[in-house]
Protein backbone atom coordinates (compact mmCIF):
# COMPACT_ATOMS: atom_id res chain seq x y z
CA UNK A 1 0.00 0.00 0.00
CA UNK A 2 1.55 3.58 -1.52
CA UNK A 3 0.82 6.58 0.90
CA UNK A 4 1.20 9.73 -0.76
CA UNK A 5 2.33 13.08 0.49
CA UNK A 6 -1.76 14.18 0.51
CA UNK A 7 -2.71 11.44 2.95
CA UNK A 8 0.89 11.79 4.94
CA UNK A 9 -0.70 15.83 5.00
CA UNK A 10 -4.36 14.71 6.38
CA UNK A 11 -3.28 12.47 8.78
CA UNK A 12 -0.22 14.77 10.31
CA UNK A 13 -3.36 17.18 10.95
CA UNK A 14 -5.02 14.51 12.60
CA UNK A 15 -2.29 13.54 14.66
CA UNK A 16 -1.78 17.85 15.30
CA UNK A 17 1.70 17.62 14.02
CA UNK A 18 2.74 20.50 12.02
CA UNK A 19 4.54 19.05 9.44
CA UNK A 20 6.43 20.91 6.85
CA UNK A 21 5.60 20.76 2.85
CA UNK A 22 9.46 19.76 2.43
CA UNK A 23 8.91 16.61 5.46
CA UNK A 24 5.52 15.52 3.50
CA UNK A 25 7.66 13.30 0.96
CA UNK A 26 10.07 11.62 2.76
CA UNK A 27 7.26 10.80 5.62
CA UNK A 28 5.10 9.28 2.71
CA UNK A 29 7.94 7.27 1.91
CA UNK A 30 8.68 5.43 5.31
CA UNK A 31 5.40 5.59 6.20
CA UNK A 32 4.64 3.48 3.02
CA UNK A 33 7.84 1.03 3.89
CA UNK A 34 6.33 0.37 7.21
CA UNK A 35 3.27 -0.17 6.19
CA UNK A 36 4.06 -2.55 3.71
CA UNK A 37 5.64 -4.97 6.20
CA UNK A 38 2.02 -4.67 8.03
CA UNK A 39 0.92 -6.07 5.43
CA UNK A 40 1.63 -9.32 6.05
CA UNK A 41 -1.03 -9.54 8.76
CA UNK A 42 -3.44 -10.11 6.22
CA UNK A 43 -1.80 -14.10 6.03
CA UNK A 44 -3.07 -14.34 9.21
CA UNK A 45 -6.67 -16.41 9.38
CA UNK A 46 -8.63 -14.41 11.81
CA UNK A 47 -12.27 -15.49 10.80
CA UNK A 48 -14.21 -15.50 13.84
CA UNK A 49 -11.60 -13.95 16.51
CA UNK A 50 -12.88 -11.17 18.99
CA UNK A 51 -10.40 -8.64 18.93
CA UNK A 52 -8.12 -8.62 22.08
CA UNK A 53 -7.85 -5.05 23.71
CA UNK A 54 -6.71 -6.34 27.02
CA UNK A 55 -4.30 -8.55 28.73
CA UNK A 56 -6.45 -8.60 31.81
CA UNK A 57 -9.56 -10.96 32.52
CA UNK A 58 -10.79 -9.70 35.21
CA UNK A 59 -13.99 -6.92 34.89
CA UNK A 60 -13.12 -3.72 35.27
CA UNK A 61 -13.34 -2.67 39.14
CA UNK A 62 -15.61 0.07 40.08
CA UNK A 63 -15.08 2.49 43.11
CA UNK A 64 -17.57 4.38 44.79
CA UNK A 65 -18.30 7.45 43.68
CA UNK A 66 -16.76 9.50 45.92
CA UNK A 67 -14.35 12.62 46.41
CA UNK A 68 -10.87 10.92 47.13
CA UNK A 69 -8.71 13.84 46.33
CA UNK A 70 -8.79 18.03 46.24
CA UNK A 71 -8.01 21.25 46.67
CA UNK A 72 -4.96 21.09 45.18
CA UNK A 73 -5.07 24.25 42.82
CA UNK A 74 -1.34 25.25 43.36
CA UNK A 75 -0.20 21.80 42.35
CA UNK A 76 -2.32 21.70 39.43
CA UNK A 77 -1.14 24.76 38.32
CA UNK A 78 2.52 24.24 39.02
CA UNK A 79 3.54 22.65 35.27
CA UNK A 80 1.12 25.10 33.45
CA UNK A 81 2.79 27.08 31.00
CA UNK A 82 0.94 30.34 31.59
CA UNK A 83 -1.21 30.62 35.26
CA UNK A 84 -3.13 33.32 36.31
CA UNK A 85 -5.34 34.13 39.87
CA UNK A 86 -6.37 30.43 40.13
CA UNK A 87 -6.47 29.33 36.64
CA UNK A 88 -4.55 28.02 33.28
CA UNK A 89 -4.32 31.09 30.88
CA UNK A 90 -4.44 30.19 27.32
CA UNK A 91 -4.43 32.23 23.86
CA UNK A 92 -7.95 33.22 23.09
CA UNK A 93 -9.97 30.66 21.38
CA UNK A 94 -13.38 32.63 20.03
CA UNK A 95 -12.34 34.16 16.58
CA UNK B 1 38.49 -1.73 51.48
CA UNK B 2 35.96 -3.30 48.86
CA UNK B 3 34.36 -0.98 45.95
CA UNK B 4 30.65 -1.31 47.75
CA UNK B 5 29.19 -0.03 44.41
CA UNK B 6 30.50 -3.23 42.93
CA UNK B 7 28.15 -5.16 45.32
CA UNK B 8 25.04 -6.93 43.95
CA UNK B 9 21.62 -5.66 46.07
CA UNK B 10 21.94 -8.77 47.84
CA UNK B 11 25.27 -8.44 49.26
CA UNK B 12 24.81 -4.64 50.06
CA UNK B 13 21.32 -4.89 51.77
CA UNK B 14 23.19 -7.92 53.90
CA UNK B 15 26.54 -5.50 54.63
CA UNK B 16 23.78 -2.52 55.51
CA UNK B 17 22.12 -4.93 57.55
CA UNK B 18 24.80 -6.21 59.10
CA UNK B 19 26.16 -2.73 59.34
CA UNK B 20 29.57 -3.08 57.90
CA UNK B 21 28.93 -0.27 56.33
CA UNK B 22 26.53 2.59 56.06
CA UNK B 23 23.82 3.40 53.60
CA UNK B 24 25.95 7.87 53.20
CA UNK B 25 29.16 6.02 52.34
CA UNK B 26 27.32 3.31 49.71
CA UNK B 27 25.36 6.39 48.30
CA UNK B 28 28.97 8.74 48.30
CA UNK B 29 30.00 6.14 46.16
CA UNK B 30 27.78 6.23 43.69
CA UNK B 31 27.37 9.76 43.63
CA UNK B 32 31.13 10.14 42.61
CA UNK B 33 30.56 6.97 40.19
CA UNK B 34 28.21 8.96 38.46
CA UNK B 35 29.66 12.28 38.23
CA UNK B 36 32.97 10.28 37.09
CA UNK B 37 30.90 8.13 34.16
CA UNK B 38 28.10 10.45 33.40
CA UNK B 39 29.92 13.03 30.90
CA UNK B 40 30.78 9.62 28.41
CA UNK B 41 27.62 7.20 29.91
CA UNK B 42 25.18 9.78 29.52
CA UNK B 43 22.87 7.29 31.71
CA UNK B 44 21.21 9.70 34.28
CA UNK B 45 19.16 12.85 33.19
CA UNK B 46 18.84 14.47 36.41
CA UNK B 47 21.46 13.12 39.44
CA UNK B 48 19.87 14.15 42.81
CA UNK B 49 22.78 13.64 45.07
CA UNK B 50 21.13 16.28 48.01
CA UNK B 51 17.92 14.50 48.15
CA UNK B 52 20.35 11.05 47.91
CA UNK B 53 22.50 11.67 51.06
CA UNK B 54 18.95 12.95 53.18
CA UNK B 55 17.03 9.52 52.21
CA UNK B 56 20.66 7.46 52.87
CA UNK B 57 21.22 9.17 56.60
CA UNK B 58 17.40 8.82 57.22
CA UNK B 59 18.17 4.95 56.46
CA UNK B 60 20.79 4.86 58.57
CA UNK B 61 19.15 6.16 61.40
CA UNK B 62 16.40 3.60 60.58
CA UNK B 63 18.87 0.58 60.38
CA UNK B 64 20.69 1.70 63.30
CA UNK B 65 18.13 1.38 65.20
CA UNK B 66 17.12 -2.19 63.92
CA UNK B 67 14.51 -1.27 61.77
CA UNK B 68 14.11 -0.97 58.01
CA UNK B 69 12.41 -2.31 54.88
CA UNK B 70 13.03 -4.38 52.45
CA UNK B 71 15.44 -2.56 50.28
CA UNK B 72 16.62 0.06 53.46
CA UNK B 73 19.22 1.79 52.36
CA UNK B 74 19.95 0.73 48.81
CA UNK B 75 20.73 3.25 45.96
CA UNK B 76 18.64 3.27 43.11
CA UNK B 77 18.36 4.56 40.04
CA UNK B 78 14.59 5.33 38.43
CA UNK B 79 14.02 5.47 34.69
CA UNK B 80 12.88 9.04 33.45
CA UNK B 81 8.92 7.88 33.33
CA UNK B 82 8.28 7.10 36.52
CA UNK B 83 6.75 10.39 37.94
CA UNK B 84 8.65 11.94 41.16
CA UNK B 85 7.16 14.16 43.58
CA UNK B 86 9.61 17.55 43.12
CA UNK B 87 11.66 16.01 41.17
CA UNK B 88 11.82 16.72 36.88
CA UNK B 89 10.23 13.27 34.91
CA UNK B 90 10.15 13.74 31.08
CA UNK B 91 10.33 10.79 30.01
CA UNK B 92 13.54 11.54 27.41
CA UNK B 93 11.06 14.37 25.62
CA UNK B 94 11.38 17.96 25.27
CA UNK B 95 7.77 18.22 25.68
CA UNK B 96 7.91 17.63 29.59
CA UNK B 97 11.82 19.08 29.45
CA UNK B 98 11.07 20.85 33.55
CA UNK B 99 8.09 19.24 34.47
CA UNK B 100 8.23 18.54 37.74
CA UNK B 101 5.16 16.23 39.15
CA UNK B 102 3.56 16.96 42.29
CA UNK B 103 2.97 13.21 43.23
CA UNK B 104 4.53 9.67 42.98
CA UNK B 105 4.01 7.06 41.04
CA UNK B 106 2.95 3.92 43.15
CA UNK B 107 6.08 2.23 41.96
CA UNK B 108 8.32 4.33 42.72
CA UNK B 109 6.30 5.23 46.46
CA UNK B 110 6.53 1.31 46.65
CA UNK B 111 10.57 1.68 46.86
CA UNK B 112 10.79 4.24 49.04
CA UNK B 113 8.29 2.69 51.75
CA UNK B 114 11.10 -0.36 51.64
CA UNK B 115 13.89 2.37 52.37
CA UNK B 116 15.12 3.18 48.86
CA UNK B 117 17.27 5.64 48.05
CA UNK B 118 17.13 7.92 45.12
CA UNK B 119 20.33 8.75 43.22
CA UNK B 120 18.10 9.94 40.12
CA UNK B 121 16.48 9.73 37.41
CA UNK B 122 17.76 7.70 33.67
CA UNK B 123 18.13 8.36 30.45
CA UNK B 124 15.87 6.59 28.06
CA UNK B 125 14.39 6.48 24.97
CA UNK B 126 11.69 9.25 23.99
CA UNK B 127 8.40 7.76 25.48
CA UNK B 128 9.64 4.74 25.67
CA UNK B 129 9.85 4.58 21.50
CA UNK B 130 13.05 3.43 20.54
CA UNK B 131 15.42 0.56 20.79
CA UNK B 132 18.69 1.90 20.92
CA UNK B 133 18.28 5.12 23.38
CA UNK B 134 18.68 7.20 20.73
CA UNK B 135 15.36 8.76 20.26
CA UNK B 136 16.57 10.73 23.98
CA UNK B 137 15.95 14.77 23.56
CA UNK B 138 18.69 14.48 26.22
CA UNK B 139 21.36 12.54 23.70
CA UNK B 140 21.65 8.73 23.78
CA UNK B 141 23.29 6.36 26.20
CA UNK B 142 26.60 4.83 25.73
CA UNK B 143 26.84 1.07 26.57
CA UNK B 144 29.61 0.38 29.03
CA UNK B 145 30.87 -2.70 27.32
CA UNK B 146 32.77 -2.27 23.88
CA UNK B 147 33.43 -4.82 21.52
CA UNK B 148 37.24 -5.84 21.09
CA UNK B 149 37.18 -5.57 17.42
CA UNK B 150 36.34 -2.03 17.62
CA UNK B 151 36.58 1.16 19.48
CA UNK B 152 32.95 2.68 18.45
CA UNK B 153 30.51 3.18 21.37
CA UNK B 154 27.45 0.69 21.42
CA UNK B 155 24.24 1.09 22.45
CA UNK B 156 22.80 0.18 25.98
CA UNK B 157 19.47 -0.51 23.99
CA UNK B 158 16.43 0.79 24.58
CA UNK B 159 13.52 1.75 25.76
CA UNK B 160 15.45 1.62 29.19
CA UNK B 161 19.31 2.05 27.91
CA UNK B 162 19.76 4.42 30.85
CA UNK B 163 18.99 2.01 33.18
CA UNK B 164 20.63 -1.16 31.61
CA UNK B 165 23.84 1.30 31.13
CA UNK B 166 23.63 2.32 34.85
CA UNK B 167 23.47 -0.77 36.11
CA UNK B 168 25.81 -2.40 34.08
CA UNK B 169 28.88 0.76 34.73
CA UNK B 170 28.11 0.41 38.48
CA UNK B 171 26.25 3.95 38.80
CA UNK B 172 23.56 2.34 41.17
CA UNK B 173 22.66 -0.73 42.58
CA UNK B 174 20.10 -1.72 40.77
CA UNK B 175 17.13 0.54 38.51
CA UNK B 176 13.68 0.72 37.54
CA UNK B 177 12.76 0.31 34.09
CA UNK B 178 9.73 -0.19 31.85
CA UNK B 179 8.83 -2.69 28.61
CA UNK B 180 6.25 -2.05 26.27
CA UNK B 181 7.70 -4.55 23.47
CA UNK B 182 11.17 -5.57 25.01
CA UNK B 183 12.40 -2.10 26.56
CA UNK B 184 13.78 -3.99 29.60
CA UNK B 185 14.76 -7.10 28.38
CA UNK B 186 16.65 -5.85 25.03
CA UNK B 187 18.53 -3.35 27.06
CA UNK B 188 19.39 -6.10 29.63
CA UNK B 189 20.56 -8.65 26.96
CA UNK B 190 22.64 -5.76 25.31
CA UNK B 191 24.47 -4.80 28.83
CA UNK B 192 25.19 -8.11 30.69
CA UNK B 193 22.32 -7.59 33.49
CA UNK B 194 19.22 -8.94 34.38
CA UNK B 195 15.80 -7.85 33.69
CA UNK B 196 12.10 -9.27 34.12
CA UNK B 197 8.84 -7.91 32.93
CA UNK B 198 6.69 -9.22 35.55
CA UNK B 199 2.97 -10.67 34.03
CA UNK B 200 0.87 -7.49 32.73
CA UNK B 201 -1.03 -5.97 36.34
CA UNK B 202 1.51 -7.14 38.72
CA UNK B 203 2.83 -3.67 38.86
CA UNK B 204 0.92 -0.48 39.03
CA UNK B 205 1.03 1.93 35.82
CA UNK B 206 -0.31 5.15 38.00
CA UNK B 207 2.13 8.14 37.43
CA UNK B 208 3.88 6.05 34.90
CA UNK B 209 4.43 8.13 31.75
CA UNK B 210 1.85 6.44 29.22
CA UNK B 211 3.02 4.81 25.85
CA UNK B 212 0.89 2.11 24.77
CA UNK B 213 -1.12 0.94 27.89
CA UNK B 214 -2.40 -2.21 27.34
CA UNK B 215 1.33 -3.20 26.90
CA UNK B 216 3.33 -1.28 28.99
CA UNK B 217 4.69 -2.77 32.21
CA UNK B 218 7.44 -1.87 35.10
CA UNK B 219 10.25 -3.88 36.21
CA UNK B 220 13.61 -4.12 37.10
CA UNK B 221 16.75 -4.41 35.57
CA UNK B 222 19.94 -5.85 37.93
CA UNK B 223 23.01 -7.79 38.49
CA UNK B 224 21.68 -10.85 39.06
CA UNK B 225 18.21 -12.87 39.38
CA UNK B 226 18.22 -12.91 43.07
CA UNK B 227 18.52 -9.11 42.70
CA UNK B 228 15.29 -8.85 40.43
CA UNK B 229 13.63 -11.37 42.43
CA UNK B 230 14.00 -9.12 45.47
CA UNK B 231 13.20 -5.94 43.61
CA UNK B 232 10.54 -6.50 41.65
CA UNK B 233 8.96 -8.07 45.00
CA UNK B 234 9.09 -4.20 46.26
CA UNK B 235 7.78 -2.89 42.63
CA UNK B 236 4.70 -4.73 42.77
CA UNK B 237 1.76 -3.97 44.54
CA UNK B 238 -2.25 -4.21 43.74
CA UNK B 239 -3.23 -0.38 43.28
CA UNK B 240 -6.88 0.81 43.05
CA UNK B 241 -5.46 3.88 41.38
CA UNK B 242 -4.67 1.40 38.20
CA UNK B 243 -7.97 -0.32 36.82
CA UNK B 244 -5.85 -2.82 34.94
CA UNK B 245 -4.00 -3.55 38.91
CA UNK B 246 -4.16 -7.14 39.76
CA UNK B 247 -5.64 -8.31 43.01
CA UNK B 248 -3.57 -10.66 44.26
CA UNK B 249 -0.60 -11.76 46.31
CA UNK B 250 3.07 -10.95 45.52
CA UNK B 251 5.20 -14.07 46.25
CA UNK B 252 8.55 -13.37 47.74
CA UNK B 253 10.12 -14.73 44.58
CA UNK B 254 13.78 -15.34 46.65
CA UNK B 255 11.67 -18.78 47.47
CA UNK B 256 12.07 -20.15 43.86
CA UNK B 257 15.85 -19.84 43.49
CA UNK B 258 18.20 -22.58 44.24
CA UNK B 259 15.64 -24.87 43.48
CA UNK B 260 16.95 -26.71 40.16
CA UNK B 261 14.83 -27.87 37.06
CA UNK B 262 14.84 -31.31 37.51
CA UNK B 263 11.26 -32.33 36.20
CA UNK B 264 10.48 -28.69 34.88
CA UNK B 265 9.12 -28.98 30.99
CA UNK B 266 10.89 -26.50 29.16
CA UNK B 267 9.27 -25.67 25.57
CA UNK B 268 11.75 -24.56 22.80
CA UNK B 269 9.95 -22.48 20.07
CA UNK B 270 10.66 -23.49 16.33
CA UNK B 271 9.58 -19.89 15.28
CA UNK B 272 12.07 -18.34 16.78
CA UNK B 273 14.53 -19.41 14.71
CA UNK B 274 14.59 -16.32 12.42
CA UNK B 275 16.42 -15.51 9.03
CA UNK B 276 19.51 -13.79 9.22
CA UNK B 277 19.98 -14.94 12.70
CA UNK B 278 24.16 -15.23 13.82
CA UNK B 279 25.33 -18.32 14.10
CA UNK B 280 26.47 -17.61 17.61
CA UNK B 281 22.62 -16.62 18.87
CA UNK B 282 21.96 -20.00 17.77
CA UNK B 283 24.91 -21.32 19.33
CA UNK B 284 23.87 -19.50 22.87
CA UNK B 285 20.35 -20.97 22.37
CA UNK B 286 21.32 -24.16 22.15
CA UNK B 287 24.02 -24.05 25.12
CA UNK B 288 21.28 -23.01 27.48
CA UNK B 289 18.56 -25.85 26.37
CA UNK B 290 21.29 -28.28 26.87
CA UNK B 291 22.30 -27.06 30.65
CA UNK B 292 18.86 -27.22 31.47
CA UNK B 293 18.29 -30.95 30.21
CA UNK B 294 22.03 -31.62 32.23
CA UNK B 295 20.19 -30.32 34.85
CA UNK B 296 17.07 -32.70 34.57
CA UNK B 297 14.48 -30.43 32.88
CA UNK B 298 12.23 -32.20 30.12
CA UNK B 299 13.15 -30.19 26.79
CA UNK B 300 9.96 -30.22 24.39
CA UNK B 301 10.06 -28.69 21.03
CA UNK B 302 6.65 -26.54 20.60
CA UNK B 303 5.09 -24.45 17.55
CA UNK B 304 3.94 -20.85 18.39
CA UNK B 305 2.51 -20.32 15.06
CA UNK B 306 1.57 -16.67 14.73
CA UNK B 307 5.10 -15.37 16.72
CA UNK B 308 6.32 -13.57 13.05
CA UNK B 309 2.79 -11.54 12.85
CA UNK B 310 3.76 -10.09 16.43
CA UNK B 311 6.00 -7.56 15.72
CA UNK B 312 4.07 -6.57 12.65
CA UNK B 313 0.86 -6.10 15.16
CA UNK B 314 2.72 -4.57 17.57
CA UNK B 315 3.40 -1.60 15.37
CA UNK B 316 -0.11 -1.06 14.52
CA UNK B 317 -1.30 -1.57 18.03
CA UNK B 318 1.29 0.68 20.08
CA UNK B 319 0.97 3.63 17.49
CA UNK B 320 -2.83 3.76 17.88
CA UNK B 321 -2.72 3.46 21.76
CA UNK B 322 0.18 6.16 21.97
CA UNK B 323 -1.60 8.88 19.46
CA UNK B 324 -4.42 8.38 21.69
CA UNK B 325 -2.68 8.61 24.93
CA UNK B 326 -0.14 11.34 23.82
CA UNK B 327 -2.86 13.54 22.80
CA UNK B 328 -3.05 14.90 26.34
CA UNK B 329 0.10 17.16 25.21
CA UNK B 330 -1.78 19.94 23.62
CA UNK B 331 0.36 23.01 25.36
CA UNK B 332 -2.30 24.04 27.46
CA UNK B 333 -2.43 22.75 31.23
CA UNK B 334 1.88 21.04 31.44
CA UNK B 335 4.13 20.51 28.71
CA UNK B 336 5.60 22.52 25.86
CA UNK B 337 3.58 25.07 24.23
CA UNK B 338 4.78 27.30 20.89
CA UNK B 339 5.53 30.64 21.30
CA UNK B 340 4.40 31.44 17.64
CA UNK B 341 1.28 30.28 16.29
CA UNK B 342 -1.76 32.04 13.82
CA UNK B 343 -5.11 29.81 15.27
CA UNK B 344 -5.78 27.73 18.28
CA UNK B 345 -5.42 24.52 16.06
CA UNK B 346 -1.96 25.75 14.74
CA UNK B 347 -0.82 26.17 18.40
CA UNK B 348 -2.07 22.74 19.26
CA UNK B 349 0.50 21.47 15.80
CA UNK B 350 3.30 23.53 16.52
CA UNK B 351 3.60 22.65 20.14
CA UNK B 352 3.87 18.95 19.06
CA UNK B 353 5.55 19.65 16.57
CA UNK B 354 8.41 21.03 18.32
CA UNK B 355 7.93 18.94 21.81
CA UNK B 356 8.08 15.70 19.94
CA UNK B 357 10.96 14.19 18.16
CA UNK B 358 11.07 11.96 14.87
CA UNK B 359 10.18 8.51 16.07
CA UNK B 360 7.55 10.20 18.53
CA UNK B 361 6.38 11.98 15.74
CA UNK B 362 6.31 9.34 13.18
CA UNK B 363 4.83 6.67 15.42
CA UNK B 364 2.18 9.30 16.08
CA UNK B 365 1.64 9.67 12.66
CA UNK B 366 0.91 5.88 12.13
CA UNK B 367 -0.96 5.75 15.44
CA UNK B 368 -3.61 8.32 13.68
CA UNK B 369 -3.57 6.72 10.23
CA UNK B 370 -4.26 3.21 11.49
CA UNK B 371 -7.45 4.50 13.34
CA UNK B 372 -8.39 6.90 11.20
CA UNK B 373 -12.07 6.30 9.46
CA UNK B 374 -12.02 3.91 6.36
CA UNK B 375 -8.63 2.29 8.33
CA UNK B 376 -9.26 1.26 11.34
CA UNK B 377 -10.76 -1.84 10.73
CA UNK B 378 -8.56 -3.14 7.91
CA UNK B 379 -5.63 -2.38 10.45
CA UNK B 380 -6.18 -1.96 14.03
CA UNK B 381 -9.57 -4.33 14.50
CA UNK B 382 -7.30 -6.37 12.50
CA UNK B 383 -4.44 -6.29 14.88
CA UNK B 384 -6.23 -6.71 18.09
CA UNK B 385 -7.39 -10.04 16.53
CA UNK B 386 -4.01 -11.29 15.31
CA UNK B 387 -2.76 -10.79 18.96
CA UNK B 388 -5.80 -12.86 20.34
CA UNK B 389 -4.31 -15.47 18.02
CA UNK B 390 -0.51 -14.87 19.29
CA UNK B 391 -2.05 -14.92 22.96
CA UNK B 392 -3.89 -18.30 22.13
CA UNK B 393 -0.50 -19.78 20.31
CA UNK B 394 0.61 -19.59 24.13
CA UNK B 395 -2.24 -20.74 25.83
CA UNK B 396 -2.18 -24.01 23.44
CA UNK B 397 1.23 -25.13 25.01
CA UNK B 398 0.96 -24.00 28.94
CA UNK B 399 -0.27 -27.49 29.31
CA UNK B 400 2.81 -29.27 27.93
CA UNK B 401 5.65 -27.00 28.99
CA UNK B 402 6.57 -24.87 32.11
CA UNK B 403 8.40 -22.43 30.54
CA UNK B 404 9.79 -21.41 27.49
CA UNK B 405 13.88 -20.45 26.34
CA UNK B 406 14.12 -18.31 23.37
CA UNK B 407 17.20 -15.94 22.67
CA UNK B 408 16.62 -12.42 24.18
CA UNK B 409 17.56 -10.28 21.06
CA UNK B 410 18.65 -11.37 17.95
CA UNK B 411 21.90 -9.61 18.10
CA UNK B 412 24.65 -8.57 20.94
CA UNK B 413 24.83 -4.23 21.07
CA UNK B 414 25.01 -2.47 17.85
CA UNK B 415 27.31 0.74 17.44
CA UNK B 416 25.47 3.96 17.81
CA UNK B 417 24.14 5.23 14.56
CA UNK B 418 24.14 1.66 12.87
CA UNK B 419 20.11 1.10 12.49
CA UNK B 420 18.72 4.44 12.02
CA UNK B 421 18.61 4.46 8.29
CA UNK B 422 15.33 2.63 8.37
CA UNK B 423 12.71 2.01 11.06
CA UNK B 424 11.96 -1.57 10.44
CA UNK B 425 14.85 -2.27 10.56
CA UNK B 426 15.44 -0.88 14.15
CA UNK B 427 11.64 -2.78 14.78
CA UNK B 428 12.81 -6.12 14.65
CA UNK B 429 15.08 -5.89 17.68
CA UNK B 430 12.36 -6.46 19.78
CA UNK B 431 11.30 -9.85 17.56
CA UNK B 432 11.88 -12.43 20.25
CA UNK B 433 10.30 -9.98 23.00
CA UNK B 434 7.34 -8.47 22.10
CA UNK B 435 4.97 -11.59 22.13
CA UNK B 436 5.26 -11.41 25.93
CA UNK B 437 3.99 -7.98 25.47
CA UNK B 438 0.89 -8.94 23.31
CA UNK B 439 -0.09 -11.47 25.58
CA UNK B 440 0.67 -10.32 29.06
CA UNK B 441 3.31 -12.91 30.27
CA UNK B 442 5.95 -12.22 32.24
CA UNK B 443 9.53 -12.92 30.67
CA UNK B 444 13.31 -12.61 31.93
CA UNK B 445 16.24 -11.75 30.34
CA UNK B 446 19.79 -13.51 31.94
CA UNK B 447 23.13 -12.82 30.63
CA UNK B 448 24.31 -16.13 29.76
CA UNK B 449 27.43 -15.82 26.99
CA UNK B 450 29.89 -13.45 24.85
CA UNK B 451 30.09 -13.10 21.04
CA UNK B 452 33.13 -13.46 19.49
CA UNK B 453 33.60 -9.74 20.49
CA UNK B 454 33.33 -10.09 24.43
CA UNK B 455 29.84 -8.78 23.92
CA UNK B 456 26.86 -10.41 26.37
CA UNK B 457 24.36 -11.97 25.18
CA UNK B 458 21.08 -13.36 26.46
CA UNK B 459 18.22 -16.02 26.99
CA UNK B 460 15.30 -15.31 28.05
CA UNK B 461 12.60 -16.84 29.90
CA UNK B 462 8.73 -17.06 29.40
CA UNK B 463 6.30 -18.18 32.04
CA UNK B 464 2.81 -18.25 32.15
CA UNK B 465 0.65 -15.15 33.45
CA UNK B 466 1.31 -14.57 37.27
CA UNK B 467 3.66 -17.35 37.22
CA UNK B 468 7.09 -15.28 37.46
CA UNK B 469 8.02 -18.31 40.52
CA UNK B 470 8.91 -20.76 37.50
CA UNK B 471 10.78 -17.61 35.45
CA UNK B 472 12.73 -17.31 38.35
CA UNK B 473 13.71 -20.83 38.53
CA UNK B 474 14.34 -21.41 35.67
CA UNK B 475 16.35 -18.19 35.00
CA UNK B 476 18.51 -19.37 38.46
CA UNK B 477 19.48 -22.15 36.86
CA UNK B 478 20.57 -20.36 33.37
CA UNK B 479 22.64 -18.20 35.50
CA UNK B 480 24.31 -20.94 37.87
CA UNK B 481 25.11 -22.96 34.71
CA UNK B 482 26.46 -20.11 32.73
CA UNK B 483 28.51 -18.72 35.51
CA UNK B 484 28.52 -15.21 33.65
CA UNK B 485 31.06 -13.22 35.51
CA UNK B 486 32.38 -11.01 32.55
CA UNK B 487 31.89 -7.26 33.66
CA UNK B 488 32.73 -4.36 30.76
CA UNK B 489 36.27 -2.93 31.14
CA UNK B 490 36.36 0.70 32.45
CA UNK B 491 37.42 3.32 29.74
CA UNK B 492 35.04 5.63 30.91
Amino acid sequence: MAIDAATVRKVAHLARIKTPEDRLEPLARELTGILSWIEQLDEVDIEGVEPMTSNVSQPLRLREDVVTDGNKVAEVLSNAPKAADGFFVVPKVVE
Amino acid sequence: MTDLTKLTLKAALDGLKARDFSSEEITRAFIANIDAANPKLNAFVVATPARALEMARASDDRLARGEGGALEGAPLGIKDLFCTNGVQTTAGSNMLRGFVPPYESTVTANLWADGAVMLGKLNMDEFAMGSSNETSAFGPVTNPWKSKHSNADLTPGGSSGGSASAVAGDLCLAATASDTGGSIRQPAAFTGTVGIKPTYGRASRFGMVAFASSLDQAGPITKTVEDAAILLRSMCSFDAKDSTSLDVETPDWTQSLGRGVKGLRIGVPREYVVDGMPAEIQALWDQGVQWLKDAGAAIVEISLPHTKYALPAYYIIAPAEASSNLARYDGMRYGHRADHFTSLNDLYEESRAEGFGKEVQRRLTIGAYVLSAGFYDAFYVKALKVRRRIAQDFDDVWDRVDAIVTPSTPSAAFALGDKQIDPVTMYLNDVFTVTANLAGLPGISVPTGLDSGGLPLGLQVIGKALDEATVFQVADALEQAAGFTARPDKWW
